[in-house]
């Protein structure tokens, strides 16, 4: 709500240069923010009980169903390369752990350092430049029209965003289970199921995967919403109708319902994804169920 | 031992080794310092002039091709590292001042004030580091490089404040800060004396990886238009035009990329060199 105090009448969009005094109150007038900032925030908020987001400045439509409408494109996305990412990350996280004495480990790594270096909105031109250009098999951009009407056809436009992303999510992700495997095959626990008996990968497996998982499962909630939030930056190479673009072009025109809007929204699945990872954590480590009670 | 006197200067040697990390992050970034200062006083060609046919392939008269209005790209480039430098040094600098600052004030605060910064500070990092400075250039009315230089010396400050707070409070708990104390060292000396050479070669380190991702950031920003405008090469803006002609040329679209990496790789590098080189227990089991 603080967006409020940002520089910039947002009425100064809505009318032509030049407009006389009259003209510019009435303006106000019509968004609103010729009252109080207390009283626009009194608005806001119950506005939100009534699931009311408000209405854009510019365009007269609804902020919540805008906000929907693009959920449809960047929920998939985010979801599509998390997934992605998920898979090719943690295969290739235990393997440059366990063998890292290898030339493969070794190389997984550095390739993994390489990918943490590279801005994502490269790798989305690098991949257009790739898929687009030279092989043509995939669009460089757009959305089509009907949306989800048509399954295929979005599955199609959005193979190279999820692509990208997911390219640069699971460099930083390998980074994170590399790092897990390694302490676990470090831990008493794994000598001990070794030294009773057990193969390697059984010990791994059976013993390992659970310890391991804990601190790898709050690091995929951090990542999951960062996704979320940095589609911004990939709805543009691809010129995708999401919550980012439209954040983009909120900030551009100072439509401060849409950017109130997209914000509020952004935190609240940031929370909700930061709470279902404690939550899952908590399923896999009965150790932290009980901490709380003597703790706080 | 003491039949064996050139042992220790061999162990003294290889302590006084560089670590290799360290050596691979200053020759990376060192390239760019010196192109970046070099741009002060020349470049192949005039950075607006239009030296070439349009959207040229690479050659020897122009190492990295022409864009789409016959500027030589090589020139752009090297002011785009003047830029990604200023941009990095400049966030980091900013994000260093108020970070440490807070860092410390909040350390020695009052546990419900020092509850509440740490809390805001929680919040503020759950954000993206460049949707904080997607924010703070729409506050600024309008796009320049001074402005998107403050927005992400303000996420970094956060970043810092947080780990200034945390080593802050570490070294307190230490026997030698007591020592000083009962001896009669005032709070300001100790913090001068005692405290910021303790908590220095970890905040470094961090400073480097903030440069790296703050060259990222500020590339991002750019590629959006929301970072410095036009007569300011950066990066992100030259790949941003290169990716409207990378049907034509796509070479554009690949060399500035190309320049950010190895300037971030190098700061990664010198970051893990810094780890190795300032904590002894890493540096002797290499």
């Amino acid at each position: 709500m603080l967006l409020r105090l940002l520089p910039g009448d947002p009425a100064s969009s809505l009318i032509a240069v030049g407009a006389d005094a009259e003209q510019i109150a009435a303006a106000r007038r019509q968004v609103g923010s010729d009252l109080p900032l207390f009283q626009q925030f009194i608005q806001f908020v119950s506005g939100l009980a009534r699931f009311d987001l408000g209405t854009s400045f510019i365009s007269r439509t609804s902020v919540a169903d805008e906000i929907f409408a693009r959920l449809t494109v960047t929920v998939p996305l985010t979801l599509m390369a998390f997934c992605l990412a998920v898979v090719i990350a943690v295969p290739l996280g235990i393997i440059a752990a366990v063998k890292s004495d290898k030339w493969y480990g070794a190389a997984i790594s550095t390739i993994s350092q390489l990918g943490i270096a590279i801005p994502v909105f490269w790798v989305g031109i690098l991949l257009v430049a790739m898929f687009a250009v030279n092989f043509r098999i995939f669009p460089s951009g757009g959305f089509p029209h009907g949306g989800w009407a048509n399954p295929g056809a979005v599955i199609h436009a959005l193979a190279l965003p999820t692509l990208t992303i997911a390219i640069v999510m699971s460099a930083s992700l390998l980074r994170y289970v590399r790092a897990a495997t390694l302490d676990v095959l470090g831990s008493d626990y794994l000598r001990t199921a070794r030294a009773m008996g057990s193969g390697f990968t059984e010990a791994l497996l059976r013993h390992g995967l659970r310890n391991g998982a804990v601190p790898v499962v709050s690091i995929l909630g951090i990542e999951l919403a960062t996704t979320f939030l940095g589609a911004v930056v990939v709805e543009r190479v691809f010129t995708l109708p999401g919550l980012g673009s439209m954040l983009l072009l909120a900030i551009e025109q100072r439509d401060y319902p849409n950017m109130q809007g997209v914000l509020f929204i952004s935190t609240l699945i940031v929370l909700l994804v930061g709470f279902a990872a404690d939550i899952i954590q908590r399923l896999i480590d009965p150790r932290l169920r009980g901490t709380r009670r003597g703790d706080a | 031992m003491t039949t064996e006197p050139l042992d220790v200067t061999a162990i003294r040697k290889s302590r006084r080794k560089l670590p290799p990390t360290l050596v691979a992050g200053l020759v990376l970034v060192g390239i760019h310092v010196i192109i970046a200062v070099l741009t002060l006083f020349w470049t192949p060609y005039g950075p607006t002039e239009m030296a070439g046919g349009r959207l040229e392939a690479p050659s020897l008269a122009h190492w990295a091709g022409t864009d789409r209005i016959g500027r030589d790209l090589f020139t752009q480039i090297m002011i785009g590292s003047r830029i990604a430098i200023m941009v990095g040094a400049g966030a980091v600098a900013i994000g260093a001042a108020i970070g440490v600052t807070l860092g410390v004030l909040a350390a020695f605060a009052t546990r419900t004030l020092d509850d509440a910064l740490a809390a805001t500070l929680d919040i503020l990092i759950a954000f993206p580091t460049l949707l904080l400075a997607m924010l703070v250039v729409a506050a600024s009315d309008g796009a320049s490089l001074g402005a998107a230089i403050l927005a992400l010396g303000i996420a970094i400050s956060a970043i810092v404040a947080r780990l200034t707070r945390i080593l802050v409070k570490r070294v307190l708990e230490m026997d030698y800060i007591t020592a000083a104390r009962t001896s009669g060292t005032s709070w300001p000396r100790i913090i001068i004396e005692h405290l910021l050479p303790n908590i220095w070669p970890t905040l470094l380190v961090n400073f480097a990886l903030q440069f790296g991702l703050a060259v990222i950031a500020e590339a991002s920003l750019s590629y959006l238009g929301l970072g410095a405008p036009p007569p300011n090469a950066s990066w992100g803006r030259l790949l941003q035009e290169a990716q409207g002609t990378v049907y034509t040329a796509p070479f554009g679209a690949v060399a500035p990329g190309i320049a950010l990496v190895i300037l971030v790789i190098g700061m990664n590098l010198l970051a893990d060199g810094l780890r190795d080189f300032g904590d002894p227990t890493r540096r002797r089991s290499r």
